[in-house]
């Protein structure tokens, strides 16, 4: 069984679009598949967006937690984007944090991110 | 449109389910983005407490009036295994299960009321609340 989130390689990083509301199954899925993919085959870095999300509790919150400490140890850069207004409020209230997890606007805005802080290491 | 809802928590796509009714209704009541998204998300930390810790358990959700105000009302309950310290169990970064340990706290802190009632061996009642401003 498939989480159903793709994956991709976007010049050499990997991008991942959560589309849709997922149940606890398919998020543990994901995570399975997304790590055996990051660290299966090198990429110069992780963007993760989850704008499609309306509702980000404590147990997604521990899986996006998980997933940048292991891009962490993994010296692969991880940007996470498109966290609704209303979700951020939320998580806080929650006495939840990312944690340090570098954030964006969206995709795009993640992406050059990404890009800029490999040209800054380039220097 | 319905003022109250039952439903049954068996597995956890009802956790998406509950919550989803949860948050219509507070729509459908006039509760802003912010607070649909608080209502939402504190159905989703108690119903998956009921699929992790107890299996079954069912949610209650209803409007209420007090006077001039609305609100909504919630009530998650399970016949599981009850919780033996409440106050622990409320306590940030608190888990049996490897978990942040912030669903309880964090309903507690989302919601304007919070009422929780335990026994152990016969079950967990959990009521949230929220009036509109
Ligand atoms: N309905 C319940 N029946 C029995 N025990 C419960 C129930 N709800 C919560 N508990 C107990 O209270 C503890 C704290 O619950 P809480 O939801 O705050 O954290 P968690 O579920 O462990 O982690 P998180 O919700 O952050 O993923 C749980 O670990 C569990 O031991
Ligand atoms: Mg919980």
């Amino acid at each position: 069984m498939s989480s159903g989130v793709p994956i991709l390689k976007v010049d050499d990083y990997w991008v991942v679009a959560v589309e849709e509301t997922l149940h606890d199954q398919s998020v543990i899925q994901f995570k399975e598949e997304l790590l055996h993919n990051i660290t299966g085959v090198a990429g110069k870095g992780l963007v993760i967006d989850i704008s499609a999300l309306e509702v980000v509790d404590s147990f997604v919150t521990r899986v996006l937690i998980e997933i940048s400490k292991l891009a962490g140890l993994l010296g692969l850069p991880f940007v996470l984007t498109g966290i609704k207004p209303a979700v951020a409020i939320t998580l806080t209230e929650m006495g939840l944090d990312l944690q340090g997890m570098a954030t964006a606007l969206n995709l795009q805005k993640g992406l050059e991110k990404l890009k800029n802080l490999a040209r800054m290491e380039q220097r | 449109m319905n003022l109250k809802q039952t439903l049954p928590i068996t597995s956890e796509y009802d956790i998406i389910t509950a919550r989803q009714a949860a948050r219509e209704i507070a729509r459908q009541i006039g509760f802003n983005t912010v607070d649909q998204v608080r209502i939402a998300t504190a159905v989703s930390e108690l119903t998956r407490n009921v699929v992790l810790y107890a299996g079954l358990g069912k949610v209650d959700i209803e409007v209420v009036t007090r006077g001039e105000r609305q609100g909504i009302e919630i009530t998650v309950s399970d016949q599981g295994p009850g919780i033996a310290d409440i106050e622990l169990a409320l306590s940030d970064g608190y888990s049996t299960s490897n978990g942040l340990g912030a669903g309880l706290s964090g309903a507690r802190r989302l919601m304007d009321t919070f009422f929780i009632e335990s026994r152990v061996g016969q079950g967990t009642i959990v009521k949230v609340g929220k009036w509109k401003n």
